[in-house]
């Protein structure tokens, strides 16, 4: 019972299915966190790209161990969101699918690091 | 347009293991799973890529040149000179190749992964610098190309745990190539000489060059 209380109060809570929290202000508070990035699979994709220029698709199913349909669907959520963009070319007869994080999907990440920090202060009552 | 499955259904953050499961889930501590969810990812995509692939056979084509001039080269003491020279001159072109395929130096100075790669290739190398001293010292000639190869496999092998797959791939070839030349009689040195450092790096740059470009 007391355990089920915690997981109420559990950091799932302060995501809000919300547009406003998507494109959020820098101010936005713990209780915004933002749904599109607070997914594990998104969050994986959004962490890679910020920290390398360009990934593939067959890099990022390797990188997160996911499956196809399940990478593509995560994919297009960040893309939808604005928050990667995704170039589709050829290599020789090979299609070569690549995904680059933007600036507003940059800024997204970086606010969920402060909320994340807010969380941690938060909880311990600094 | 596809959508996400039911979002409350996910697996929770915590949901790592049955000891995490059981335990009680506070918020800080479901952020701090998230937190090292992020570097993980991170850490493990930022694998050190600028290795170079030309460059590797060029390393190799280099070495079979020095074994070539080493057979005709009576003293051994020579004979470790010309095999350091080629290694300070393998050094200069790996770095020359991998600032090329980084862009610049100062690029190739500030990836955590290359930093990481250089700092574990020292010390492996550093032991092989003393004990090639050590050896000379006792006349040990023999055993150098054993040793060389084996700490080099070492070395690649430990820096390659920061690069793609391929690259501790070849430390384990060279370290093992090394442990078998280590038995091999001593007229055979610059044979092993040419087949290890010239012809492990002319096939694995070949491979290099072919899955992760120049």
């Amino acid at each position: 019972m007391r355990q089920a209380k915690f997981k109420s109060k559990s950091i799932h809570s302060h995501v809000r299915h919300s547009a406003r929290a998507v494109g959020g202000s820098k101010e936005a508070s713990a209780a915004e966190l933002d749904p599109v990035i607070h997914e594990r699979m998104r969050l994986g994709i959004i962490s890679a790209l910020a920290v390398r220029d360009v990934l593939t698709f067959s890099e990022l199913k390797r990188l997160l161990e996911a499956t196809d349909g399940n990478l593509s669907v995560h994919a297009r959520k960040l893309e939808e969101a604005n928050y990667v963009v995704c170039a589709k070319s050829f290599a020789g007869r090979v299609p070569r699918t690549e995904y680059r994080i933007t600036s507003p999907g940059r800024r997204a990440l970086e606010r969920y690091l402060d909320q994340m920090e807010q969380i941690i202060r938060q909880t311990r009552g600094d | 347009m596809q959508q996400c499955r039911n979002p409350r259904r996910r697996k929770p953050l915590h949901a790592h293991s049955n000891a995490e499961e059981q335990a009680p889930t506070t918020p800080s501590r479901e952020v701090l799973d998230q937190l090292q969810f992020i570097r993980h990812t991170m850490e493990s995509a930022t694998s050190f890529t600028a290795v170079p692939g030309w460059g590797t056979v060029i390393l190799g084509l280099t070495a079979l040149t020095a074994a070539f001039f080493a057979r005709t080269v009576d003293s051994q003491v020579t004979w470790v000179l010309l095999w350091l020279g080629e290694a300070v001159l393998a050094g200069v072109i790996s770095l020359i190749a991998m600032v090329k395929k980084t862009g610049s130096l100062a690029k190739l100075a500030a990836s955590i992964p290359a930093r990481k790669c250089a700092l574990s290739l020292v010390p492996p190398l550093a032991a092989g610098a003393v004990l090639t001293l050590v050896m000379m010292e006792q006349h040990l000639y023999a055993v150098l190309p054993g040793l060389w190869l084996m700490l080099y496999g070492v070395a690649v092998i430990t820096s390659g745990a920061f690069s793609v797959r391929v690259v501790p791939v070849m430390g384990i070839c060279f370290a093992v190539f090394g442990t078998v030349a280590l038995a091999m009689p001593a007229h055979w040195a610059n044979g092993i000489m040419a087949a290890g450092f010239g012809g492990l790096h002319v096939v694995f740059g070949l491979l290099i060059a072919r899955r992760h470009g120049g």
